[in-house]
Parts: structure tokens; sequence; C-alpha cells
């Protein structure tokens, strides 16, 4: 029976990389130290029932089965013939098959992003403002000992990240683990995260910039006037700032609470110059806390290919960016784009309704392991391969640590991977044979 | 494919050819000394020059994207469009893979090394080389606070330290020992730095003198074709030249294993500052120079600053903050586990700036004072001092005292105050350009197949429209920055792939990275050790930390025998 | 009944969503508001009992559950997916990112309605089988 350590989990950003799997038959039959979403999503590779396995178009109003020669032409057809097409998913899969994607953007000008747009996006413009003073999650094991998880629920989102990288490891400085640290929780919600910390501290929704701002005077070495901001008294947050002040290394993970509250990227823009402020007493830094497991890839990816992290429109022949503009949620809300390709994504599940009604009115193709309603609204479907467990490739985790996802199992039979997929429809679009893989690479 | 480049100007300094009129002969991507059948391409009026090798510039990996990310104010002032060959492409200060291979090969260049690597984020720095098109590429690595090296060093264990030396280099796919700020990027860690030789590092109980020697010793037991490449201590504060001549006599008595170097300290402009506040700063680029000059076994590149907006970005995370603390400009920052803490910062170097005009001098000082031009090598730090294609304005300045008089007039008087450049008569010619632009790069890599053009060599080579007969570099200086930003001929392996100007075929160059094999049970002793500290200190599996073959283009082993142990 | 509206991901969302989104288990795990136990008694509802939200752009029923975290009145917690996102409102401000947290929305009692299943949600709203 084989037996693979070391593999890394795809499921979030946290792309845990010390999991153990068993395959018999080419089934997982053992999950070893991933999480209950990490495991559920190795177990579920298995589970062809829910799996979608043979490529379908849409014909007479229905999706009917199709051979994968005849769905790839049919995409390509569809990619073709639009003016502006977008391209859209991408979080997770590899960076392999994001790269084929930004070609195949640029071939067709089109508009490519990522579900960047609706998790960090906020982050992403917060960073142009002010910068991004980060570190490795191996350096908060080795040396934090203050940890703020602000507007972000990891028991939740990223179930191991407190246990591998930030509370409870025991690190090179901090050999006696959780004790030697201190966990604050920021958020409007008693979040599980929240119920584990040593001090939980409860800020009225939509008023979180408030509260950075007043920490960010007592930093520098200000009076607050008021009793209380954002629904905090004064005392706490002196108490806050000092703490933060007088640590020796801190350590700031925050999430959607921050990015789609109230002021978005203004909240974030303003936390990164609390952390700016903080390393004139100490050492201080920041880390978002990326949802899918590959999202910082696909930024990354196209920040070295055309120069930016997200929302691209090649329309002019060369990279073009404008977030609010270029962005996926207002592309499809202004009805511009004629056509989709979606890939590694749900957008129908996870975009706002208004969104949602532009891409069920144009054609559109999807690229997927399981059917979902994105799929169930598409015109052709394409089955794939499960990156991270049926194929290899490169995934970036949160602090853009970069790991090779490993392959345990082969996948359904006649379903490829993404990256495959990817090259096979820009070769159609191009009108050329594949490349070979060989040669790619 | 066979090609005759007839009756050119051919300079080829490490072959002691000046300007000779001759026939240069290519076969199956090699110089060969005659070839039949071949393609002639006419050459003469032109210079002919080994493919340019570039050594030290930051154009792949982590800090250089988080440069881009940062900046998209930054890219829509250079952009290519998508052209039937080329792919879109743009930046400026952080131009894209793409446009960093095209840009570099419309220069002439056929090689570059990007200048800091940490090996934790290789693989990024990997993924980045292998969509840099035209150029044959490697990666120095990041060495001189690694934990590792700084324990073994400390209880003086060099084969061990030199065993892990060898592994890390194999296990990043990385070409040399890089060296930045020792010591002081672990104090990052802490917020804090080490301010010279003898100032121990928080925790590690171990000097930034200790680490170098150590690394120093550690390079020559491997023998590798590089000697460390060592950004020294306080990098770009005032009255740092002390600390960089005190840096240069660690290489006293070192006999290196090859025949280079054992150390070259690298944009060392940055590291000549007199003065004793941001009110007196002035140049000391003469003092660094005269070390320079009476030593045999160190070399430095010069990392020119040419006036404009830039973005820095360096593995020395203290002098990022520091620097944006003093612009108030934005600031990313990412201490890496056990081994670096590199940062990114923008940078104007406006001409009104009496520092900035006293950094400009200092650099074209450096490379006029040195005798020997394989001793200084042509180098902007890409994009810390300038971006890399500004290298044409540099030689057009080394080229004509009358350009550099010019420029002076332009800028902050502190340039003819503080510095001695307005006193430099000396004048390059076109062999000495081939020295500090390619032929010394080589030389000091170790790179036995390039920047050469005799029989062997790697067929790379760049045709430049000038005509040393007719055209007078000290008068006609426009001219000869214009024919140098795009070659007639760029040569590549044999083939043409820049024409006039213009990209003619995209083509994917090697990865050159060096294999060294130390003692088997050697490595046992160091396995055990990595076992230890990957399991308990690292955020990331030992079996999920070297970096596959499969991320290189034309993956290329530099395979070393070292006497170690 | 007025609430604020925040929409995210829970663990039971994650898990459900890695297994296929067609099962019993992603409807349970997603068609359903967390609610504040002092808002469950102002609006009448018991744990389970299907609950109608309302925002300007559409309405959805949904299943009431008591929240793990409260107290937190006048705040409601919708686990992402397309129930939640059927009443997401309009625009992105010019950010790119849509308002999927600080939802305005009424919550009123519909005790016996159907929940529908994503794929009768999708069919439904989006007019596509």
């Amino acid at each position: 029976m084989p037996r693979y350590t070391d593999v890394i989990c795809s499921f979030c950003g946290t792309l845990c990389d010390d999991i153990e799997v068993s395959v018999e038959d080419n089934r997982i039959v053992d999950v070893k130290h991933a999480c209950r979403i990490g495991t559920a999503k190795f177990l579920s590779s298995n589970d062809l029932e829910h799996r979608l396995l043979k490529p379908m178009v849409r014909k007479n109003g229905k999706l009917v089965e199709v051979s994968l020669e005849e769905a790839i032409e049919r995409a390509a057809e569809i990619l073709k013939n639009a003016v502006k097409p977008l391209l859209y998913g991408w979080s997770s899969t590899c960076c392999e098959a994001q790269s084929v994607g930004i070609e195949l953007a640029e071939e067709l000008g089109g508009v490519i992003d990522a579900t960047v747009t609706v998790c960090h996006g906020p982050s992403v413009l917060a960073v142009h403002d002010a910068g991004y003073p980060g570190c490795t999650l191996g350096e908060v094991k080795n040396r934090a000992d203050l940890i703020i998880y602000w507007g972000s629920n990891p028991m939740h989102g990223h179930p191991r990240h407190l246990s591998r990288y930030s509370i409870f490891p025991r690190g090179y400085f901090r050999e006696r683990g959780q004790s030697d640290r201190e966990l604050i929780v920021i958020d409007v919600r008693k979040t599980d995260t929240a119920k584990i910390a040593n001090k939980f501290v409860r800020v009225n929704y939509g008023e979180d910039y408030e509260l950075i701002s007043a920490l960010r005077k007592v930093v520098n070495g200000g009076e607050l006037r008021e009793e209380s901001v954002a629904g905090v008294p004064k005392e706490e947050i002196i108490a806050l700032a000092e703490k933060m002040m007088n640590c020796q290394f801190g350590v700031l993970f925050f999430g959607m609470g921050l990015t789609q509250s109230y002021g978005r990227h203004r909240n974030i823009d303003n936390a990164i110059c609390l952390v700016r402020d903080l390393n004139v007493h100490t050492k201080f830094v920041m880390q978002p806390m990326r949802g899918h497991y590959n999202v910082v890839g696909f930024s990354e990816v196209l920040g070295w290919q055309a120069g930016f992290p997200y929302a691209v429109d090649f329309g002019r022949g060369f990279a073009w960016y404008n977030p609010g503009e270029t962005t996926a949620n207002d592309v499809l809300q202004r009805g511009e784009c004629d056509a989709a390709l979606v890939i590694a994504s749900d957008p129908v599940s996870h975009f706002p309704r208004k969104s949602v009604e532009h891409l069920a009115k144009i054609p559109l193709v999807a690229i997927d392991i399981h059917p979902t309603p994105t799929t169930q609204i598409a015109d052709v479907v394409i089955p794939s391969a499960i990156a991270g467990i049926e194929a290899e490739g490169t995934a970036y985790r949160m602090d853009s640590v970069p790991l090779r996802l490993r392959k345990v199992k082969e996948p359904p039979e006649g379903v490829l991977s993404d990256e495959e997929i990817m090259r096979r429809l820009l070769a159609k679009v191009r009108g050329e044979a594949p490349k070979l893989e060989v040669e790619a690479r | 494919m066979r090609l005759i480049l007839r009756n050119g100007f051919v300079y080829d300094p490490l072959n002691g050819i000046n300007g000779e009129k001759m026939d240069i002969c290519i076969e199956n991507g090699k110089i060969v000394e005659d070839v039949k059948d071949a393609k002639v391409i006419d050459c003469s009026g032109k210079v002919v020059m080994p493919g340019g090798v570039e050594i030290h510039s930051h154009i792949a990996g982590g800090k250089v994207n988080t440069g881009r990310i940062m900046r998209p104010e930054d890219h829509l002032k250079n952009v290519m469009p998508k052209t039937r060959l080329t792919r879109a492409a743009n930046g400026y200060s952080t131009p894209s893979t793409f446009l960093t291979g095209y840009l570099y090969a419309k220069l002439g260049y056929t090689t570059a090394f990007t200048a800091a690597m940490p090996p934790l984020m290789a693989r990024h720095t990997h993924e980045e080389l292998h969509d840099i098109p035209m150029l044959d590429k490697g990666a120095l690595t990041l060495m001189g606070n690694n934990w590792f090296v700084m324990r073994y060093l400390k209880r003086g264990d060099v084969e061990l330290a030199a065993a892990f030396a060898a592994w890390l280099l194999r296990a990043a796919k990385g070409y040399a020992i890089k060296v930045v700020n020792p010591g002081g990027g672990e104090a990052w860690g802490w917020g804090r730095d080490v301010r010279n030789l003898d100032d121990p590092v928080p925790h590690f109980d171990i000097t930034p003198r200790e680490i170098i020697t150590g690394l120093t010793r550690v390079n020559e037991m491997l023998s590798l074709p590089h000697s460390i490449h060592l950004h020294a201590n306080n990098l770009g504060r005032v009255g740092n030249y002390l600390t960089t001549l005190e840096t240069m006599e660690l290489a006293n008595g070192t006999k290196p294993a090859r025949e280079r170097q054992v150390v070259q300290l690298t944009h060392v402009q940055f590291h000549s500052y007199g003065g004793d506040s941001w009110r007196t700063f002035a140049s000391e680029a003469e003092s660094i120079a005269k070390a320079v000059n009476s030593k045999d076994n160190v070399i430095v590149d010069v990392g020119q600053v040419v006036f404009g907006d830039t973005t820095t970005m360096t593995a020395d995370g203290p002098m990022e903050y520091y620097l944006s603390s003093l612009t108030g400009l934005k600031w990313s920052n990412r201490n890496i586990e056990l081994e670096t803490s590199p940062g990114v910062t923008p940078f104007i170097y406006s001409k009104r700036s009496p520092v900035a005009a006293v950094q400009w001098a200092i650099g074209l000082e450096l490379a006029l004072h040195i005798k020997d031009p394989l001793k200084v090598l042509l180098t902007t730090d890409h994009p810390n001092g300038a971006p890399f294609f500004r290298y044409p304005t540099i030689i057009a300045w080394l080229m004509s005292s009358r350009y550099r008089e010019e420029t002076m007039k332009e800028v902050h008087g502190a340039a003819q105050r503080n510095t001695t450049l307005a006193t430099i008569d000396r004048e390059y010619d076109f062999y000495e350009i081939a020295a500090v632009t390619r032929a010394g790069q080589a030389k000091s890599l170790g790179l036995a197949e390039k920047g050469h053009l005799g029989a062997g060599a790697d067929a790379d080579v760049a045709v430049y429209d000038i005509n040393p007969e007719e055209v007078d570099p000290s008068r006609d200086y426009k001219l000869v920055e214009e024919r140098f930003s795009a070659t007639s001929y760029t040569i590549k392996d044999g083939e043409i792939v820049v024409k006039d100007g213009e990209i003619v075929k995209v083509v994917n160059g090697r990865t050159l990275y060096v294999d060294a094999k130390v003692d088997s049970e050697l490595e046992r002793e160091l396995e055990r050790d990595l076992d230890y500290y990957f399991k308990r200190f690292y955020s990331v599996n030992l079996a999920n930390y070297p970096v596959q073959e499969v991320y290189l283009t034309r993956p290329t082993p530099i395979e070393v025998k070292t006497n170690v142990r | 009944m007025e609430v604020t509206l925040i929409t995210g991901r829970t663990v039971a969302q994650g898990e459900e969503m890695e297994k296929g989104k067609t099962g019993e288990g992603f409807k349970r795990a997603c068609a359903v508001i967390e609610l504040d136990p002092e808002d469950m008694s102002r609006l009448g509802a018991y744990e389970g009992d299907e609950v109608r939200v309302e925002t300007d752009v559409g309405e959805v029923v949904v299943v009431a559950k008591k929240s793990r975290d409260a107290p937190h009145p006048g705040v409601a917690f919708m686990p992402l997916g397309p129930w939640a996102n059927v009443v997401v409102g309009e625009g992105t401000a010019s950010t790119g990112m849509p308002p999927f947290k600080g939802i305005k929305a009424r919550l009123t009692l519909a005790k016996g309605e159907r929940v529908l299943s994503a794929e009768e949600l999708v069919a439904r709203v989006y007019g596509k089988e």
C-alpha cells in the first residue's frame, strides 16, 4: 500500500506540508495530520459520485456529455468569438496552470482576475499605498511573543494555523510554546478563536478604522480624549497599545473582517501604518490570512509576468490595471464581458447576485473538479484533476513560501490536470498543436 | 547554425584582443577557429564584443516581485505591447520577467545573475528565472545570516559549514555564496542591526568578522567557481568607508582556490561614504580605490547611481527600514526564517539632492580610480542605483570626461565639492568597457566559456554599430550612449536573437548551478543536523525544501570537486 | 426586524464545499443564518425555524441558528455561499470588493417554507439548469 509523507494540503493558505496519505487501489484510505477541511478534500477525490467525470456542452438548453476534444473546441470558439472575455478563478490551482491562463488572456485580449478580488484585494490596494512589512511563518513560530488576529477566525478558516505557526508550537526563542506567547483576538463576534485567546477585544461593527487610529495615537505618544473608541474603553486601548510596544516580536494577522468591512483598503492601510509605527519601538510584522491555497501564487505569477497582482485587462495589448474598473465584479456588473472562463472557482456561489446575473447571460466555460452552481449554469464544462492530489504543481503559502504540490493518486480516467487543459485550450485558440509538456517546462 | 561575423573591431580583453579587425566564427553554439559554409554577417565598421555578463542584478524572486506588486505606478512608464514574437511586457525599475530578458538582449547581454536568493524562497526565484527569456542565468545564494552557518562557524566547525554550504547550493540550485550585512539580517529579527565587524549577533554570539572570514574559508575549501560575494555591513551609512576598508583587510593572506579574487565586494559605491552626518556627507571613493589597487585578491562592482526614480531592494532588511524612515515612502519587509530579511522601498535620486549628486560621482570615481578594469565591474545593483538599462549612459560617462562635466553642471554642487570626480581626466576605451561589462564578470564568476571570444567559448556575442576609427567617444558621447542601448546583433548560443535593436528570436537560456560534492560521512553528520533543525524550527519539512530540476530551463550543474576533509 | 448582516467562511462550509456542492450537507452548512439569542426571541424564532432574509436586491429563505459567538445583538451571520449571495448588494465602491459584510437586512419568520437546495436556488434565481 503506497504511503506518502510530506504531502502538501491544497486547501487553504496555511499550506500544511506534513500530511501523510495512504493509498490503496488508487483510493485514499487514510489521511494523517490534516484538519477537518483538508481531510475532506483528500477523501473527496475518491467520491466519484460527486466528481465531474465527463466533459459537457450545453445543447438545446441542456448539458450533454461530449468528448474532451469537442468540449475544448467549443470552449476555444466561445473565447475566440468574444470581444472581451473574463478569465476568472485560479486560486485553487497551481501556478503552472495560472501561467498558461495569463498567456491565454494575453492572446485573447481579455480580462484576468482571481479570487483575490473578493478576499484580500483591498489589502493589495493598501500595499500599493503603504507597503507590506511581513515575515515567513517560521519567524512567527521561532520569535513571536505577541500574536494578534484581527477580523480573522483561523479556528474555522485556517484550522491548523494556530498549531503550526502561531500560538501553540515551540520555537527557537519560545521553547515553552504557548506559555511563552500571548494571543489577542479583535473581532465583532466572540469567535472560536477569541474563546481561546488571552484577551478578546470586541470592536463595534464597521469601526475598525477608528480603533486602529486610536492605537496609533497612543503608540505615537498622543493622548486619547475620548472615553471609548469603537466600543472599546480608553484604558483597554492604552493597555493594548502598550502591550504591542513592549513585546519583543509582535505579529498582526488579519482577515476578511478588515478587508470586507466598511473602510476596506483604508482599514488595511491604517493597519500597515500602525505596524510601521510600532517598528520604532520594537519588532512588529503583519500577515494577511489568505484563504485559497494558491491565491498568493496567482498574484506572484501575474506580478512577475504582467507587473500587477490581479485584475489585469489585456485588451490594449499590454497589461492594464485599475481595480474598481478591471476587477471581476465590476466587469460583470457593468455587463462588459461577453464570455467567461471560470477555473477552480465557483463565482455563482460566491459572487453577489448582480454579478451572477450577467454571468448567466453570457457563454460560460467552467473547469472544475466538482459540479458546482457555476458548472450548473455553464455552457461548457471540463472536469479536471485535483492539483496537489492527482497532479503536481507549485503553490505559494500565505507568506509567499513556494512549495511543490505532490501527486498521490491518478485522476479519474480521461481527466486532465488544469495545466494540461489550459495548454490544449491555448493551442486550440491559436490553431496550433499543443506543446509537449517537456518543452514547455 | 554556422556564422561568420566578418571584419568587425573585436574587443576581447581576456584574450588580449584590442580592437583588431578580425572574423569571429561560430558553429554549434560555440566560437570556433574556422567554419565552412557559414552565413556571413558583415561587421565592418562595428564593435564586436563577447555577450555581456551581468553579475549582480535583482531580476528574479520574492523581493523583486514585492517591488513590482507594491509599485503599480512603476509599470506604465515603460510598456512593450505584445507582438507576434514577444509577450506583453512592462516595468521601469521593476521590469517584468519577459521585459528583463528582452531588454538585456537588446543591450547585448547574454548572461545574468540574480543578486540575492533566499534559499527558502529559491523555488520562487527559479520560477521567475524560468520566465526570463534570452539569457543564461544563475542565482547568488544568501548565507551570511543563516543559522546553520553561524552555529557551525561559532563552534569552529568549518568542515560542516562547508558541507552545509554545498548542500544548500544544491538544494536551492544556487551558484555562489552571497553574504549580505552579515549578522545584521539576523539582528533585524529583533528590529536591530550590527554596526561594525565586532558587533555580536544577538543570541548567536558570533561577529560579522567571524562570519565573513568563516565563509571565505568555506568558499575556498569548496573551491567554488565564484568567490564569496559580499554586501558589507553599514550599507548607505555616513562614514561607512571605514567598515569597508576593514572588511577588505579580512581577505589578507587567503589564497584563492581558483584563478580569481577571494572576495567580491559588491555595489561598493554604497559603501564608500565619508563625513559624519548627512550634512558633511562626502566621497571616500579614492581611499577605497587605493585599497583595491593595492590588493590582488579583492575586486569590486560599482553599484552606480543614475538620476531618477527607482525601487531599492536588498536582503539588508534594517537598511531598507532605515531608508524608508528617511524618505517616509512605503516600505515592505520580509524576515525569512533562519536565513535572511529582505526589504523594499522606493527611492528618487534627484539631481538637486546633495547626497544623490555625491553618490552619482562616487560610482564613477571608483571606476576611474581603480586601475585594473578587471577589478571593477560595472553594475547599478539593479534597480538600487538605477535600472540596468541605464548602462549605456554610464558607459558614455566613463568614456567621456566632457559628458561627466556636462552632467556635473546639472547636479547639486556637492558632486564638485565633496568628490574628486571633476579632477579626473581618465576616459575608458572600448577595451576597458569590454572588461568592466563582460570579461571581468566572467572571470570573477569562474565562467570559462563566457566573457571572451576564444575558440571553445559560448557563441554569445554583441555587435554594436560604432566605428572606433570614426567615432570619438569623448566628443560623440551621445552617439555612444545611443549605440550601446541597442545592438546591431545579439547572438546567443550561435543564434541571432536581436537584429537592429529588435528581438528576432526568443530563446531560453541555461540555468547554471553548483553541484559540489563533499565527503559522505560529513554529509551524514550534516543530515542529522538538518533533520533536527527542520523538524523544530523551519515551517516547511526538509523533504519539501530542495528545488526540483523541473523548475530550471536547460539545467546546467557545474560539478565541483572539493577538498573538504 | 432589521439586522446588520455579515457573510464569511465557517469550517463546516469549507468541509462541505470540498465534499461537493450538490449534497444535502452543503445546504445544511450554508443555508443558515446565525443569530444572537436575544434577536431570536425578538423575532420569535427557535433553532431550526425558517427565516426570510430580505435586502434591497433580493430575498432568500434559510434556517435560523443560535450563534455560538454571542452576544452580538443586531449583527447576524451567514456562511458564504449561493444563499447569502442572493441578498448581497450591488457595486464595489470602486474598490473591486462587493459589500459582503455590513449589509442592512430585514428578517421575518417564514416557518414551514421550503429552503431551496443550491441547485434549485440557482435554477430559480438565474434561470439555468
